[in-house]
């Protein structure tokens, strides 16, 4: 029996590897194809070849293929032949490839919209996938916008799709949006936003602008019809950059993107064949712990909006990340509050930390702490730091200064911001932070150390 | 005078300056006359537990925070000097940019 179980694993370790050999091969061969294609036809990553409407193809009939694949659809009185047509003939750009842009993007290619203009400058990573439902595992480090292409390609060959896989700014939006009947913003950040608003105002195209975080999700169009306010009518000055939180510190369920992604598309397909009420000069306010949606009534346009006004002060593109004081991404800036030697380094911290006695707080906030700690470390969240409760919790062991006391984070930003704080609290104690936090600790001393 | 009934409510992580409580339910002195800037004072003294500059800047709510009276923006209806009324919803939601 024992002999037969071991002969059934052998041959299954041997099918899965012959299984991965030969889908490393397909992968290949596919990348092959999709370059050969991309050098002879209008090439899908060359900027000058971007999609025009003069090049745009026209249909006035559907075809066989059209009418079974679309036939759910055409049978709905208020789309029927007329909004597919519509809908064929349409160019959609879709800003973002993540959590928004991923269900939008889906759900406009299945649903027919003839031409996909999709732009981010990112790579796919493993933290993406709960949410980022077009990648896979196998696409990692690929540029999204070919990943997404690749996805969206094996839903529905007959979208054209070009791939704009760079940052949008103030020099290249314009060209690029200039070819595109509707823009969804499915962005992750302020500057990008405002850089969107501006452009859309400037070309006169509707904006579908999602946004999530966390349980939370908001949704809108801007620049629709002759009241739509525009995004500087209801946010004439940015938020303060530390009001500003991104998916990857506040975290976000990806069924709560999903579902203000697939409304993006809805609220798109609705503009295209005039369909239904557009969300212009409303909100929509999506809870998902409580599974509410609230709908709310927001300004129309600004009479002295300084884009979309009749004399307006912003008539061309300016410096996006100037204006925010923020950059065009979601990533973290490393900060700087600490003198060097109020640092530690992570691998001098692993030649102390078992010789001795010592203090390590970890600062990261409760959920944080419980999917992954350094030994010994006792969790303090930053704002139990802030509030001066630690100074009683740690009272018996802050009676002695000669007690040496770190302080360790993610990715060593707040943990600078604690160490800063608790130096007014406790002058005369050693208090040092380490540099880089816990993902110098995995790159630099623990490599099997998660990373999140 | 009655106490002012109000309803406040906070959505989108505004909550988070406010002990995490998204609903509360408030009887005001119903001798004084309520405007907004009078709450948001109010707000502040007596609710406002993280971080007030993260709320209200130059006496107004900060940009990037929506004030929503009973479902209206409220800057169709007077922003601060709009006067509550009895049973008024007021709602403040923060912006959400990431994707």
């Amino acid at each position: 029996m024992i002999a037969a179980a071991n002969c059934l694993e052998t041959e299954k370790a041997k099918l899965r590897r012959e299984i991965a050999e030969l889908q490393a091969a397909l992968n290949a061969k596919e990348q092959n194809l999709r370059d050969l294609q991309s050098r002879t036809a209008a090439s899908h990553l060359d900027p000058e070849a971007d999609l025009q409407h003069a090049t745009r193809e026209q249909y006035a009939t559907l075809n066989n293929d059209d009418i079974a694949r679309y036939s759910r659809q055409l049978i709905l009185s208020d789309f029927g032949v007329s909004g597919q047509l519509k809908l064929k003939n349409s160019a959609v750009l879709i800003v973002g490839l993540g959590g928004l842009g991923c269900p939008a993007a889906q759900y406009l290619c299945s649903a027919g919209c003839g031409n996909l203009g999709l732009v981010d400058y990112d790579e796919v990573e493993r933290s993406n996938l709960h949410r980022q439902t077009l990648h896979t595992v196998a696409r990692c480090g690929m540029s999204k916008t070919e990943s997404a292409r690749i996805a969206l390609l094996e839903l529905n060959p007959h979208c054209r799709i070009t791939c704009y896989p760079r940052l949008l700014n103030s020099s290249n939006a314009m060209h690029i949006m200039r070819a595109y009947d509707i823009v969804l913003d499915c962005s992750d950040n302020v500057a990008t936003r405002y850089l969107l608003n501006d452009a859309c105002t400037m070309l006169r195209k509707p904006l579908v602008s999602g946004s999530a975080l966390k349980l939370d999700g908001q949704l809108t169009v801007y620049s629709y019809g002759a009241q739509g306010p525009c995004y500087r009518c209801i946010y004439p000055v940015p938020p303060p950059p530390e009001a500003v939180t991104n998916c990857g510190d506040g975290g976000v369920l990806g069924a709560v993107t999903g579902t203000i992604g697939a409304m993006q598309a809805l609220e798109a397909i609705k503009i295209i064949i005039g369909l239904g009420d557009v969300l212009a000069g409303r909100m929509l306010i999506f809870d998902g712990s409580s599974c509410q949606f609230r709908n709310i009534k927001i300004r129309s346009k600004r009479p002295n909006c300084h884009v979309c006004s009749a004399q307006p002060l912003i008539t061309g593109l300016i410096d996006y990340e100037l204006f925010c004081g923020m950059n065009a991404n979601d990533k973290d800036n490393a900060v700087k509050l600490l003198e060097p030697e109020e640092r530690i380094n992570v691998l001098d911290y692993q030649r102390l930390m078992k010789t001795k006695a010592h203090l390590l707080l970890d600062v990261r906030a409760p959920a944080e702490f419980e999917i992954c700690q350094l030994p010994d470390s006792i969790n303090v969240p930053l704002a139990h730091v802030l509030d001066d409760s630690y100074l009683q919790r740690f009272a018996q062991q802050l009676e002695s200064k000669e007690l040496p006391i770190f302080v360790v984070c993610r990715r060593g930003n707040d943990s600078q911001i604690a160490v800063q704080h608790m130096r007014t609290r406790l002058p005369e104690h050693s208090i040092r932070d380490l540099e880089g936090g816990l993902h110098a600790w995995t790159n630099q001393v623990d490599q099997s150390f998660p990373i999140y | 005078m009655p106490d002012l009934k109000i309803i406040l409510e906070f959505s989108a992580g505004a909550e988070l300056l406010f002990g995490n409580i998204k609903r509360r339910e408030l009887a005001l002195d119903g001798d004084q006359k309520w405007t907004i800037a009078n709450l948001l004072k109010w707000m502040h003294a007596n609710i406002l537990t993280e971080r007030p500059e993260l709320f209200i800047q130059e006496s107004t709510v900060r940009p990037g925070i929506l004030v929503l009276i009973n479902d209206t923006d409220w800057e169709l209806l007077g922003e601060l000097d709009y006067e509550l009324q009895q049973n008024d919803n007021v709602l403040f939601i923060s912006t959400l940019h990431g994707g």
